[in-house]
């Protein structure tokens, strides 16, 4: 290679590696801001702000869904499996994919007694897909789905 | 096969507007990138081709010029 | 002739638009078959033979445009990084007009992708668009993609506008592992990868043979495309030269 495109290079490769360290840098300043939303643990512990608009996201607690029989009224429990869960109140429409054990993302307001108001609510699905009939034989021996990637 | 019958696979259990809206967005981008290419291509050879009929007419045109008063001054 | 020798040869007769555009017909009109065969089955698969998902039902179809459309609008972007490297280093010709011809196609996937997410996650997550790190990152993408396309035409000299797409190109592909891993790195609404190099796929073969079909149809189609729109590039670049206006010349009318 002439010194010329060695020089070419050198400049070239400088400028990626500066455009990657700043903006890692950046992210890492964001870091926490970027998590969509805040898992049980946060809720729990007091990280989430109360009274302000928030999303906050876990698996629904496996017998917790109340469904009010004349209203669209819905509340469940939130948890991460491991030792942090809070309740939810929810009036409208469920996604589709809402059931026990689905993780749940819900956008609103936490409360003082540390009760969340959502006004919707979002379902997380995990990357594992198969059949019906598949889902069915491995029902027993399936491992718990983990949407939250509490394994982190 | 995954459905008993062909309204069955349109329906797409409930879902049909989205499967549908997602296939078809795609038949639609993918049809757009053959056809741009193909027009622009035509457009292109088409273009060129009248330039250089323009081009032949003018020299030709310019040589009659020149000639008519060559041929005065004898 | 030394391995060294002939892939020197190699690179400097890739520098040679003229060379490209006579070898490239054939390749062309081989991908443009082959996607059009992948593309075909791999979609009639998806669509009406492989199984529904337990959860989601026949919506979970919408994968078969989704990742394909996905996984190719990012590789598109590291290919013209690629070749804003080779086009700052070298100055090759040819790699000046990849960046340009590759942004139609990436930006037309981009926007399918971020499309067709749409018109999965309404059903299945009830929302058409949320703003987490995947999503937010791919509108990133997109973004590129305009910015690269406005570029080109807002600098009216090539040379300049192929420097300065260049840049945009190789400063870009950092956006490209920010979306790779922003479903591993940050709390999102969407699903983590569900092909990952070092473990079996979380789908069985029924479900991944056509999508598998689909990435590979979507990249031939790419490349028939690519071939197809730089040789416009170069017939549009060096219409002057002698060997273009013997083949306007040739072509009959």
């Amino acid at each position: 290679m002439n010194p010329k495109r060695r020089t070419r290079l050198t400049v070239v490769l400088f400028l990626l590696a500066g455009a990657g360290v700043s903006v890692t840098l950046v992210l890492l300043a964001l870091n926490e801001n970027i998590n969509m939303f805040y898992p049980p643990e946060a809720v729990v512990g007091g990280e989430a702000p109360v009274g302000t608009q928030i999303r906050a996201g876990g698996m629904v607690l496996e017998g917790s869904v109340d469904r009010d029989s004349e209203s669209l009224d819905v509340s469940f429990v939130l948890t991460d499996y491991v030792g942090a869960e809070f309740p939810v109140r929810y009036s409208g429409i469920l996604p589709d994919l809402f059931r026990e054990g689905q993780g749940i993302i819900v956008q609103g307001e936490l409360n003082g007694e540390g009760v969340f108001r959502a006004s919707q609510v979002l379902a997380k699905h995990d990357e594992n897909y198969m059949p019906p009939e598949l889902a069915e034989m491995s029902a027993g021996h399936q491992k718990k789905p983990n949407p939250l990637n509490y394994d982190r | 096969m995954s459905f008993a019958s062909f309204g069955d696979f349109l329906a797409m259990g409930g879902h049909g507007l989205y499967v549908w809206l997602a296939y078809g967005s795609a038949a639609i981008v993918v049809a757009a990138n053959v056809l741009s290419v193909r027009s622009a291509r035509r457009r292109f050879f088409r273009q060129a081709r009248a330039l250089e009929r323009q081009k032949a007419a003018q020299a030709a045109r310019s040589v009659d010029s020149n000639q008519m008063p060559g041929e005065e001054t004898k | 002739m030394t391995v060294t020798e002939t892939l020197k040869r190699w690179w400097h007769q890739l520098g040679s638009p003229r060379w490209f555009y006579e070898i490239s017909g054939p390749w062309q009109t081989g991908f443009a078959v082959l996607a059009l065969l992948l593309l075909a089955i791999g979609t009639v698969w998806g669509l009406a033979i492989a199984p529904m998902d337990y959860q989601q039902g026949n919506s979970f179809r919408i994968i078969y445009v989704h990742v394909p459309t996905a996984i190719v609008s990012q590789t598109v972007y590291m290919l013209m990084g690629a070749a804003g490297l080779v086009l700052l280093v070298w100055r090759m010709k040819l790699a000046d007009m990849v960046l340009a011809a590759a942004v139609p196609f990436g930006m037309s996937m981009t926007a399918l992708a971020l499309f067709t997410g749409a018109v999965w996650g309404k059903p299945t997550w009830g929302a058409w668009w949320v703003w987490d790190a995947r999503t937010t990152s791919m509108l990133v993408l997109l973004f590129l993609y305009f910015g690269l396309y406005a570029l080109r035409q807002a600098i009216p000299r090539n040379e300049a506008a192929g420097r300065a797409c260049a840049v945009l190109a190789l400063v870009g592909t950092v956006n490209i592992p920010i979306i790779k891993y922003s479903v591993d790195w940050w709390l999102t609404l969407h699903q983590p990868a569900t092909f990952k190099l070092t473990e079996a796929p979380s789908m069985p073969p029924e479900m991944w043979l056509p999508l598998l079909l689909n990435v590979l149809g979507i990249y031939c189609f790419f490349a028939a495309n690519l071939i197809g729109r730089l040789k416009l590039t170069i017939l549009e670049r060096e219409s002057g030269t002698r060997w273009v206006r013997e083949l306007i010349a040739g072509r009959s009318p």
